[in-house]
């Protein structure tokens, strides 16, 4: 079922486009040699072309055209041969040129298209209208004086990718997706680390509404948000601001919006009256941007393998479910470790020790899969040593709980602890006998009909032995005896 | 001869023999601007010490029998060309202390060729304008005179302080800049040769933006080898400068020397226009018959686009300048004029730091790009910019050089033609159409008008064949034999 929302009138759809802006990983700016590292003393990191001193002149960094290229090649979209650069021309204290050189018409990527999935399962194909190169620009701090304001001019010129989608996506939800499934697939190309907190990737959000079967209403653009949450936040306020507006018999006019997540709502920025006038025209200083097919061609051939291609190889190589699957290949990171873990071994059984105890014990520790407490080569041993019965899955458990807080061997553990399986069947003779004898009623119970109680023997036996026995083993003795 | 009157080619054989030693070609020269600059106004600043010690190194790496290609010579530097540690103006009180900490590709050439620099050049303001009347730093006094009449002419523009300072023997030459003419009409005004090369010839790094896809550098001299031998040590592919052309330097002095027998010289119909005076009509007649006369073969040419070559160039001229000048905003250097808020303090420091002509195309750029007029204007001089340069791309399949006359008039007097903007740009007519095509184009000094004051002709070539453009001026300066000397000058 589509997603709506009730108004008075009854219920709307939403129509919602994102413009993410992700910043370039590189180590140089789009136009000049200054480094890119975030969190700099400010100002540390500015060339006279990025602040834009008589004379300089703009030469286009090479890595950074090939990362765009990357993230048109892994989002499925054409690559174009030649491409421009626009000034897009205002006054603002932190663009030091006065104009920021971006690609308005004639960008390097063309139609793509992005595949989400949603908590049902459902797989919808999100169109991607464009990327495009630009510029960054400073930043203002305005709270540093009383009465001035300060410019770190380290950010201005650092590449940006304008990823644009089409307004493909009907719920907060969907949005929510789509940005999280376009950061995946930028952190597997490496093309941007996606770090909405550090503003390394950050959204602008098209939003209308309308009843069902209309073309489209007028929209509302909320800049500048700057997490996947208050992206959802952010449609769902906007959306139902429009609502009200359209059902009080207003008009909702086309705007710039900004979003205040303390409040929850969406105010206005600028409307269509006072907007720029940006006065784009071919930057004079740049040839137009040509590209090799055969350069783009050995870029495609070294693209690492895409979310989507993993995931399905893990449910064939591995026999996952998509579910499991899905949740793996997430972060690049995660796949990496599940496979690290799975070569050679059972994957179903690795998938399940990843994504149960070793999230579990990473949510807990408040560490990521990069500084686990178990690197992945200590989890494979420890499957070793349940798969050849060294110990039995009960004891793993706390095998790994010794694992994260020692860091400790598997087999050390297992070792110093004594906790090998115990499948010497006088040993469990023994301890049957002691639990049996120990219960008679219970075991009266038992024979007058109550299978039940099996479990109960099998828990007892198995505390007898301090965990330690052989499952399969003790079941079969306490079957025997039972009989 | 006086060391100020030698050519740059004498000069640097005079050097090489010891005849005189840099520091005294140097120093003839800092005494003759020290003398006539007070009236000519040609520099805005003068490097003494800097120039002595260039002129010092000079001479220990010539009596090493070192040094190179241009060891010694005093050069005028424009001042729109930025160079370290010395203030660079563009003539402009947004600018007026300005001291870049780097130096443009093109003087970081000539420095390392072991050029002297005795100061930097007025100019009109951003380089926008064609008689130097626009400079903060006051006009520049053209060193002729019209016969017996001592009134204050212009020298031409916008390279008008490395004209006069040429003409005047202020120096052995000079480099200018070219968007639409700021190099030929100013040393058409005062008597002297100059060349703005192929677009992507000469770097554009470190020299202050007027408009960028016209915008070139290019050397003033006294005779055409001597602009060829400047061009050798300015021109070269920049990788700082992605418009900057990645082929080989010829060597251009030696291109001087080629015979022109069988050379296939273009005349354009359209450049005969009514409204030519006679005495410009009938010097370009002299200049057709003087190269008939060295073996080329004369051929009518037309350029049907000539006539919207004009009003294309005041539109993507002033679009280029308006985004260009955008960043003088008195936030990061230059003039700063305080202010409550940021517009206040970007209003303040604007109005007070640029001129009425800035400010004027800087009004024009921004209308012709802005919502609503940009298809109407900008966009349609792009597609005419297209139109001229198919227009000279046919007409170099009939012929492979172009002669025209260099200006519609000699130099006018300070003050004139200051009315209507309109007729002062009228002086780029003949010049703007090779700028918007990007071709490489000379002025060579070739007469002079009933008054006694110089005209120059103008000899435009295919890309990147300044070589022709060299031959052709060469041959014309030989006829011409020019030989007339300004008013004002160093040891008159």
């Amino acid at each position: 079922m589509s997603y709506t929302i009730d108004g008075k009138t009854g219920p709307w759809e939403l129509v919602i486009g994102l413009e993410v802006h992700a910043q370039v990983i590189s180590r140089a700016k789009l136009f000049s040699g200054a480094a890119t590292v975030f969190g700099g003393a400010p100002n540390s990191q500015v060339s006279f072309i990025d602040a834009a001193f008589p004379g300089m002149l703009p030469v286009i960094n090479r890595e950074c055209v090939a990362q765009a290229v990357r993230t048109g090649l892994g989002l499925n979209a054409e690559i174009h041969l030649e491409s421009r650069f626009d000034r897009k021309n205002y006054f603002y204290a932190d663009l030091p040129a006065g104009y920021q050189i971006s690609q308005y018409q004639h960008p390097i990527v063309g139609r793509g298209v992005i595949e989400i999935e949603l908590a049902d399962g459902e797989v919808r194909q999100i169109g991607i209208t464009r990327l495009h190169l630009e510029q960054d620009a400073g930043k203002s701090l305005h709270d540093q004086h009383p009465t001035k304001s300060y410019i770190d001019l380290n950010r201005a010129g650092v590449a940006l990718m304008e990823i644009v989608s089409e307004p493909d996506l009907r719920s907060p939800e969907e949005a929510g997706a789509y940005l999280r499934k376009l950061r995946t697939v930028l952190r597997y190309l490496g093309t941007c680390d996606g770090n909405m907190d550090e503003g390394s990737m950050r959204a602008d959000v098209n939003v209308s509404v309308r009843k069902s079967g209309e073309p489209f209403r007028t929209r509302c653009e909320v800049k500048n948000v700057n997490s996947v949450r208050f992206v959802m936040q952010a449609i769902e306020a906007e959306a139902r601001r429009q609502i009200a507006v359209w059902e009080e018999g207003g008009t909702v006019l086309q705007e710039t919006r900004l979003f205040e997540p303390a409040r929850g709502i969406t105010r206005s920025m600028r409307n269509k009256e006072d907007a720029h006038d940006y006065r784009y025209f071919p930057d004079p200083d740049l040839l137009p941007l040509k590209l090799d097919p055969a350069w783009v061609e050995a870029l495609r051939a070294d693209l690492p393998e895409l979310p989507d291609a993993k995931k399905q190889r893990f449910m064939a190589e591995y026999g996952l479910p998509a579910y499991d699957a899905g949740v793996l290949v997430a972060e690049q990171a995660s796949a990496d470790y599940f496979e690290a873990v799975a070569r050679g071994r059972e994957g179903r059984f690795a998938a399940n020790w990843v994504i149960g105890d070793l999230f579990a014990a990473l949510n807990r520790t408040g560490r990521t899969i990069e500084t686990s407490p178990v690197a992945p080569g200590a989890l494979g041993e420890l499957l070793d040593l349940v798969a050849d019965g060294t110990i039995n899955g009960r004891i793993a458990k706390d095998v790994f709980e010794d694992m994260v807080e020692s860091g400790e061997a598997p087999a050390e553990i297992v070792a110093r602890k004594n906790l090998r399986q115990v499948t010497d069947t006088g040993a469990i003779e023994s301890a049957v006998a002691s639990v049996l004898a120990a219960n008679a009623d219970k075991v009266a119970e038992y024979k007058s009909g109550k299978e039940k109680l099996f479990g109960f023997f099998v828990g007892q036996v198995m505390k007898a032995m301090a965990g330690k026995g052989n499952p399969a083993l003790v079941n079969d003795v306490l079957r025997r005896h039972l009989a | 001869m006086s060391l100020t009157d030698l050519t740059l080619a004498r000069a640097r054989e005079g050097l090489r023999k010891k005849e005189f030693s840099a520091r005294e070609l140097t120093e003839a020269h800092l005494a003759a601007i020290e003398a006539l600059n007070p009236q000519l106004n040609a520099f805005v600043t003068v490097t003494h010490e800097l120039a002595g010690a260039a002129a010092d190194d000079a001479d220990r790496a010539l009596a090493r029998g070192e040094g190179g290609a241009l060891a010694g010579i005093p050069l005028a530097i424009k001042d729109l060309f930025c160079t370290e540690g010395v203030r660079t103006t563009a003539a402009s009180r947004i600018l007026e202390n300005f001291v870049p900490p780097y130096e443009s590709t093109v003087t970081a050439k000539l420095k390392a060729s072991g050029a002297v620099f005795l100061g930097k050049t007025n100019l009109d303001e951003f380089a926008m304008g064609s008689s130097n009347m626009t400079s903060a730093f006051g006009a520049v006094t053209n060193p002729w005179q019209r016969g017996g009449d001592p009134a204050a002419l212009v020298p031409g523009g916008s390279s008008g302080g490395s004209a006069a300072s040429v003409a005047a023997r202020l120096a052995l030459a000079a480099t200018g800049t070219d968007t639409g003419g700021s190099i030929r009409q100013p040393a058409a005004f005062c008597g002297i040769a100059g060349i703005k090369p192929t677009y992507g010839r000469c770097s554009r790094y470190g020299i202050i933006a007027f408009a960028s896809s016209l915008d070139q550098a290019g050397p003033m001299a006294r005779t055409v080898e001597d602009c060829a031998i400047l061009l050798g040590a300015m021109a070269g592919f920049d990788p700082k400068d992605s418009t900057s052309a990645d082929r080989p330097v010829p060597d251009f002095a030696a291109a001087c020397g080629r015979g022109i027998s069988g050379l296939r010289i273009g005349v354009p119909l359209e450049y005969a226009a009514p409204g030519v005076s006679g005495e410009i009509a009938a010097l370009w007649e002299r200049g057709r018959a003087w190269l008939r006369a060295a073996g080329a073969e004369l051929v009518e040419i037309s350029l049907p686009h000539t006539k919207q070559a004009l009003p294309t160039y005041y539109i993507v001229a002033p679009a280029e300048a308006s985004s260009n000048l955008a960043r003088y905003d008195g936030v990061r250097f230059g003039r700063r004029e305080e202010g409550g808020d940021l517009t206040e303090l970007y209003e303040a420091t604007r109005a007070a730091g640029f001129g009425d002509e800035v400010k004027r195309r800087i009004l024009i750029g921004t209308y012709v790009l802005s919502a609503g007029y940009y298809d109407a204007y900008y966009l349609r001089a792009q597609k005419i910019r297209t139109l001229i340069l198919r227009d000279f791309q046919r007409a170099f399949e009939t012929c492979d050089a172009i002669l025209t006359p260099t200006a519609p008039t000699a130099a006018f007097a300070q003050g004139e033609k200051m009315d209507d903007p309109v007729t002062m740009y009228l002086n780029d007519i003949y010049t703007v159409p090779a700028s918007l095509a990007g071709l490489p184009a000379i002025s060579v000094p070739a007469g002079l008008d009933p008054e006694g004051l110089p005209l120059g002709l103008q000899v435009i070539g295919r890309p990147f064949d300044e070589e022709t453009v060299f031959a052709v001026a060469d041959k014309i300066e030989k006829a011409a034999g020019f030989s007339a000397l300004p008013a004002l000058r160093a040891g008159a």
